[in-house]
């Protein structure tokens, strides 16, 4: 279940355009769109990392 | 013929990394005589080795230079690889355990293998191998033109090094098998990171940073045109190449190779999760385009021949002389070029293993050990060859053009592989019927919208911009899904499967 919903979040924040379409706020000079996609990277690792512990300790592979 | 230092830097990192590829047939000892020695390293890649190739693997010479010289030309569309290298990892994660699993336990080498084990219908498979070797030849040929960039900028004339390169690429394969690319790319890599790094520091300090340098860009490449109304605009586009992409990614023979050749699902699982870090570098790497905008180099006279010859290609690497020095220079040409003889190495294999276990032994000849081992090794040398024609013989153009055209091909392999590692619903002949209409209407699609990747369909007085790739292997989803129906009800091909359901737990 956790699976679900952290994959489902990481296909959402990644392509949903309208979401980080935009100039401001910018950061260390990166326009967001460019720092909020690199952060969405961070983001969908630490999550996909997170199901594999939860799923390794359910014994998904022996 | 002024870069004397970083040809020298250059040469002696591409040598070193060459002996290490001779050298890669002793590690891990196995007897390379058998074909799952030869080309899948004997299944036993821990999570950091296949971290290192799958990473070398899907992370190309081509992408290093394609994507800023993208962002370079048309600005915040080429990030799209960022996204697309970001949804690829849920999928990794949700499918390839499971095919890994399936192959291990009857022996399959290759995707089409699964599906023509899974099926009972080697022209099924066959069209899936077909497919993903001809996807493949480009895709090679393009890494070459990487490493032509490279060549040509360090002012060597001529295609001379780029045979010597190959044929010793040829000759390293055919002796180590997968063990030299997967043994060089930890070499490949470390130097790639370090460049990036290097050059993710270094240069916008001389160029007074970051706010600098998107001062320079064009605001209306800066993000994304907002769409019109009734439309999705160049946000469908943006979201559909990511998503295709990625969907495609994993079926190319070459990426389904390194996920073959680990030691098990929980390799992948974690890969999955630490794969990433490689986006992070691409998304870095792809920084350096509007780096190459703020400088101008362009418009500099040195860099004139190299930019009217290489077009968008030619700015990195025009970068990288103006910024660096001399000898660092040497190692990141270094980086590109090694970068184009891993994956060039890994698609060479991959398409012989499909070669020999899904066209010549289920249509032309049984063999078995060595004999079945020496198909694969010769089979890899025609495409090295193959390759190496392409690039001295067609414009470069039309490789792009094909490389194109290969991921539209690729992606339509998605319902025979992906939904049969879910469901045992679907008809062979049915996936077959899907995979022809997908590979006509995407390839006519192309040709007709003059070689451009997205189309716009219009629906119900919306204007929905898509990926072709995207858009037709739902169509190819749905004819199969469809057909099945009528062809399991006449011809039920489920008895033919000689998989276990259970294997898919």
């Amino acid at each position: 279940m956790i699976r679900l919903l952290f994959f489902v979040i990481i296909f959402v924040i990644a392509l949903w355009v309208p979401l980080y379409n935009k100039v401001d706020p910018t950061l260390f000079g990166f326009p967001f769109f460019y720092w909020f996609q690199m952060l969405v990277v961070i983001a969908a690792s630490v999550m996909i990392w997170i199901v594999y512990k939860v799923e390794d300790k359910e014994g998904a592979d022996k | 013929m002024n870069h004397i230092v970083a040809i020298t830097v250059f040469v002696v990192l591409i040598v070193a990394v060459i002996i290490m590829g001779f050298l890669a047939g002793r590690w891990k000892g196995g007897n390379l005589d058998h074909i799952e020695e030869w080309g899948l390293g004997g299944r036993r890649f821990g999570t950091l080795i296949s971290w290192f190739l799958i990473g070398g693997d899907a992370y190309t010479a081509y992408t290093f230079i394609a994507i800023p010289a993208l962002i370079y030309g048309a600005g915040a569309l080429g990030f799209f690889a960022v996204p697309y290298t970001v949804v690829c990892y849920p999928i990794l994660y949700m499918v390839f355990p499971k095919l890994w699993k399936v192959a291990h336990k009857y022996g399959y080498i290759t995707g089409p293998e699964f599906v023509r084990g899974r099926y009972g219908n080697r022209w099924l498979a066959l069209a899936v191998g077909v497919t993903g070797i001809a996807a493949t030849m480009p895709y090679i040929a393009l890494q070459l033109v990487g490493m032509q960039v490279i060549i040509g900028a360090l002012g060597i004339p001529g295609h001379l090094p780029l045979i010597a390169a190959f044929v010793v690429l040829a000759a390293f394969t055919w002796t180590s098998g997968l063990r030299a690319p997967a043994m060089i790319s930890i070499v490949k890599d470390l130097l790639i990171y370090l460049t990036v790094i290097v050059a993710i520091i270094a240069i916008p300090m001389s160029l007074g940073g970051f706010g600098n340098i998107f001062a320079k860009v064009n605001p209306a490449k800066l993000i994304l045109a907002a769409p019109p109304a009734h439309s999705l605009g160049s946000y469908g586009g943006y979201a559909t190449l990511a998503l295709g992409s990625a969907m495609a990614l994993f079926l190319y023979p070459h990426t389904t190779t390194g996920i073959l050749s680990s030691a098990g699902p929980r390799v992948l699982r974690r890969n999955a999760a630490l794969l990433p870090a490689y986006t992070i570098l691409l998304s870095l790497l792809a920084m350096l385009g509007f780096m190459a905008v703020a400088t101008g180099v362009d418009k500099m006279p040195q860099f004139a021949a190299g930019f009217a010859h290489f077009k968008a290609s030619f700015a990195v690497p025009a970068l990288f002389m103006y910024e660096f020095p001399d000898w660092f220079v040497g190692v990141g040409f270094a980086a590109i070029a090694i970068g184009a003889l891993v994956p060039a190495a890994i698609m060479a294999i991959a398409s012989a293993n499909i070669f020999t276990r899904d066209i010549y032994e289920p249509f032309i000849s049984r063999s078995k050990g060595s004999a079945e081992t020496l198909v694969a090794k010769i089979f890899a040398m025609v495409m090295v060859v193959g390759a190496l024609f392409f690039i001295v013989a067609i414009p470069t153009q039309f490789a792009v053009q094909l490389q194109l055209l290969g991921g539209m091909w690729v992606i339509q392999t998605f319902p025979a592989i992906v939904f049969s590692v879910f469901t045992r619903f679907f008809n062979g002949w049915a996936l077959l019927i899907g995979w022809a209409v997908g590979i006509v209407t995407a390839t006519w699609l192309v040709a007709h919208n003059n070689f451009g990747g997205v189309w716009a369909f219009h629906v119900a007085g919306y204007t929905l911009p898509a990926y072709i790739a995207f858009a037709t292997v739902i169509l190819n989803a749905l004819i199969a899904y469809v057909l099945s129906f009528p062809l399991n009800a006449m011809a039920n091909d489920r008895h033919k499967d000689e998989t276990d359901a259970a294997d898919y737990a």
